[in-house]
């Protein structure tokens, strides 16, 4: 197990996050750009995940549990949104949530 | 030695199955989707019967078999306590119990759903979800940790959620389904906590790293972890206060109930009391309460169920019902009669699913016992089979009902343990439990018929629903036989056989050295038949049929006489509207006046209104500056400049 390097890990995380980041800008599906978010989030921990393992501490797991929960309270917030936004809007498309706009 | 080195096949048959037919299940015929459904949990028990036989090859000091497959969980090897899980599975005589109960009643239950789903839509979906659950189920009776144990757990409430749900365009089932999750995650909340306790206390999470370290913790640690453990079974198992979920659960397909709802997930919370049993045995305070929770959930439901009408939800206060006599069980100490009555209560009670769901199946969806009767003829296998299911629930000597629930109420009444009041809750429990088993079976199956018959094409059910019917009935009556030579002085088998699992909670005089083979066999066998749960279990029958065969018009005029208690009992003692009262509508209250008006409108809003008002406001009357006219802005100018001069003069005081 230990045998796989740490940069391995952070090579991944890293390429998760770029997947992420991209996802996030190019994508018009709400629930796409949502994945892109918890993709993102996921790649951090992964990290803080690769860290904790290699030093061997306990305060990188923590920061993921905390990180596990916010993006659970989130998820509950985002979907509740786009719920509302599929019952009123008919779309799912955020290019047609312009309301806002001028 | 090969399967009880990988264990792990017999969980990873199920799972396959349920990707298989979940991945490409849609473009499969009902055919193809059996062969995998029904495959996979047969291979399963075959896989599992074959452990178990090399199981019993075994040295005793070889159990508990426990093999570890990779380290899952890893953390702080630097600190000085490190947090260590290992992908582990264990088997010893209590997981050779669940194991063989749920691979083998699971593999009827999938039978017969294949009969019972036949005309549903969603085929390979329900086979999908009844798979996976089949999964989590056996990781959780095999997990050798209390997190692997708490995967499962967790898996099982997920597949439970999703197959109450199973009807997902009807808003009650999809109501009952997020009911269900919601209220065992309360319990699931405190088990978490407990697991956690359990870390922080011991350091570790292990079964057979916990259970040698218990003798060196304090009582009041260990009855604060057990409470909160035993939470996480109230929840789960559907004890007093949680229980509400399991009638609402009852909107899932039949076998789902009879397989979910009856046989094995709500039994996981007994399961784990028993196999948490060295930690409760030191906490007497935490037994107690575990106790009184099951003997008054006990009573509680059985009074609820005499009155309802929906053959399903009877059973469902029955299961309630059922489940505290394992709890009181374990909470007089006698883990092996509440595992004992786990066992014989997953066949009875799966089959009297099975059977009502042969019921329903055969009146055409109808599900009201008020508008079924005189049914006995025309389905005869169910109606013997679910006779010999009631004979058994009812504890008639000779079934395997009567074993298991003698067994618990007998060491309630002279136990280590004993408790009068426990005992008298749970011989009541035992008249009420005879004579509602009993009023269902004769509303359904006697009197004259009271549906338009031109209209209801009543029918036996199909080979693939009626052969594990029979199946069943054959362990309703056999299954208890373990115990049988107790009756006449022998040893209980199912009691000796778990006796190590619970060897460390025996009191030190052991029970066996007491003079009862003072006895001769022909009298103790008297002693064991004239004994009170007999004596209101027939008690219970008579009264039954009294009152719905011989004078069908008791039962109404009673319901007028005492019409207050009976709206009471109707009404399920208004628990779900005391909790929409208390707990509902509050938070429904406080998110809407507090957190929606107040803090969202007023505070959140209010700030970014604010901010966009000051930036207007200010800006609006800042424009004002600007007015173009050059001499206003020689009159700032100097303005500025005298400004200037007096701050540097008048308030710092250069002059000096």
């Amino acid at each position: 197990m230990s045998a796989i390097p740490i940069s391995w890990y952070l090579v991944l995380s890293a390429v998760l996050f770029g997947l992420g980041v991209v996802a996030f800008v190019f994508k018009r599906h709400i629930i796409t750009i949502f994945m892109s978010i918890e993709l993102m989030l996921n790649a951090v921990n992964l990290a803080f995940v690769a860290f904790a393992r290699a030093r061997g501490a306990l305060d990188g797991l923590v920061f993921v549990f905390f990180v596990i929960v916010v993006a659970a309270a989130e998820s509950a917030v985002g979907l509740a949104i786009v719920i509302m936004l599929a019952q009123n809007r008919q779309s799912m498309n955020v290019e047609r949530e312009n309301l806002l706009k001028l | 030695m090969f399967l009880l080195t990988h264990l792990w096949i017999i969980l990873a048959l199920p799972l396959l199955g349920s990707a298989i037919n979940g991945l490409f299940g849609k473009a499969f015929s009902k055919l193809l989707v059996n062969t995998f459904a029904v495959g996979s949990v047969a291979l399963s028990f075959v896989a599992a019967a074959e452990a178990v036989r090399e199981f019993f090859l075994l040295a005793p000091s070889q159990i508990p078999f426990v093999k570890s497959y990779f380290t899952w969980l890893m953390g702080g090897e630097a600190t000085a306590h490190p947090f260590r899980v290992d992908f582990a599975l264990q088997i010893d005589q209590l997981t050779v119990v669940m194991l063989m109960v749920v691979t083998f009643v699971g593999m009827l239950i999938h039978i017969y759903s294949t009969g019972y789903m036949a005309h549903e839509d969603g085929y390979y979906r329900f086979f999908c979800y009844l798979n996976l659950f089949m999964f989590f189920m056996l990781t959780l009776v095999t997990g050798a940790n209390l997190i692997v144990m708490f995967v499962g757990w967790e898996g099982v409430g997920l597949c439970s959620y999703l197959l109450i749900g199973f009807y997902f365009l009807k808003k009650s089932a999809v109501d009952a389904g997020k009911k269900a999750f919601i209220v065992t995650r309360i319990g699931d909340f405190g088990f978490t906590v407990g697991i956690l306790m359990v870390f922080a206390t011991f350091g570790t999470v292990t079964f057979g790293e916990i259970f040698p370290q218990v003798g060196s913790i304090s009582t009041p640690v260990l009855t604060t972890i057990c409470l909160l453990l035993f939470t996480g079974a109230i929840g789960k198992s559907a004890q007093l206060p949680l229980y509400v979920w399991l009638p609402d659960a009852m909107e899932g397909p039949t076998p789902v109930s009879a397989l979910i709802h009856a046989a094995t997930m709500v039994t996981a919370g007994v399961y784990m009391v028993a196999r948490m049993n060295p930690l409760f045995s030191r906490a007497p305070v935490a037994m107690l309460v575990v106790g009184i929770v099951g003997a008054i959930t006990v009573f509680y439901s059985a009074t609820i169920g005499l009155v309802q009408t929906d053959i399903k939800k009877v059973l469902a206060y029955s299961t309630v019902s059922q489940l505290g006599y394992m709890f009181l069980a374990c909470g007089v100490g006698a883990y092996a009669s509440g595992i004992f009555h786990l066992m014989t209560h997953a066949f009875f009670k799966g089959l009297l699913f099975l059977a009502a769901g042969s019921v329903i199946h055969a009146m055409g969806g109808e599900q009201d016992m008020m508008k079924m009767g005189g049914l006995r003829k025309k389905i005869p296998v169910t109606y013997w089979t679910m006779l010999i299911a009631t004979l058994a629930i009812a504890g008639i000597p000779g079934f395997a009902g009567y074993f298991s629930k003698d067994a618990i109420l007998e060491a309630a009444q002279s136990g280590p343990h004993a408790n009068l009041i426990l005992w008298l809750l749970g011989v009541a429990g035992a008249l009420l439990t005879s004579f509602y088993m009993f009023r269902l079976v004769f509303l359904t199956f006697f009197g004259a018929p009271r549906y338009d018959e031109h209209k209801v094409h009543v029918h036996e059910s199909p080979k693939n629903m009626t052969v594990p019917l029979i199946i069943l009935a054959f362990l309703s009556i056999f299954g208890g036989w373990f115990a049988a030579p107790k009756l006449i002085g022998g040893t209980d088998y199912f009691e000796s056989f778990l006796a190590p699992v619970f060897a460390s909670s025996a009191p030190i005089a052991d029970m066996a050295a007491e003079p009862t083979e003072a006895l001769t066999p022909a009298m103790s066998l008297l002693h064991a038949l004239v004994s009170w749960p007999v004596a209101v279990g027939i008690l219970g029958l008579l009264v039954a049929w009294y009152f719905y065969i011989k004078r069908p018009d008791i039962p109404k005029k009673m319901a007028q006489s005492a019409h207050g208690l009976y709206l009471l009992l109707l009404n399920k003692y208004y628990v779900d509207e005391i909790y929409a009262a208390l707990i509902v509508r509050p938070l429904l209250w406080i998110s809407t006046n507090v957190l929606w008006h107040v803090v969202d409108e007023g505070a959140i809003d209010g700030v970014v209104n604010g901010t966009a008002t000051v930036a207007r406001g200010s800006g609006s009357e800042l424009r004002k500056i600007q007015s173009g006219n050059l001499r206003s802005y020689a009159a700032w100018v100097i303005l500025g400049a005298v400004g200037f001069t007096a701050l540097l003069f008048g308030l710092l005081g250069v002059a000096h």
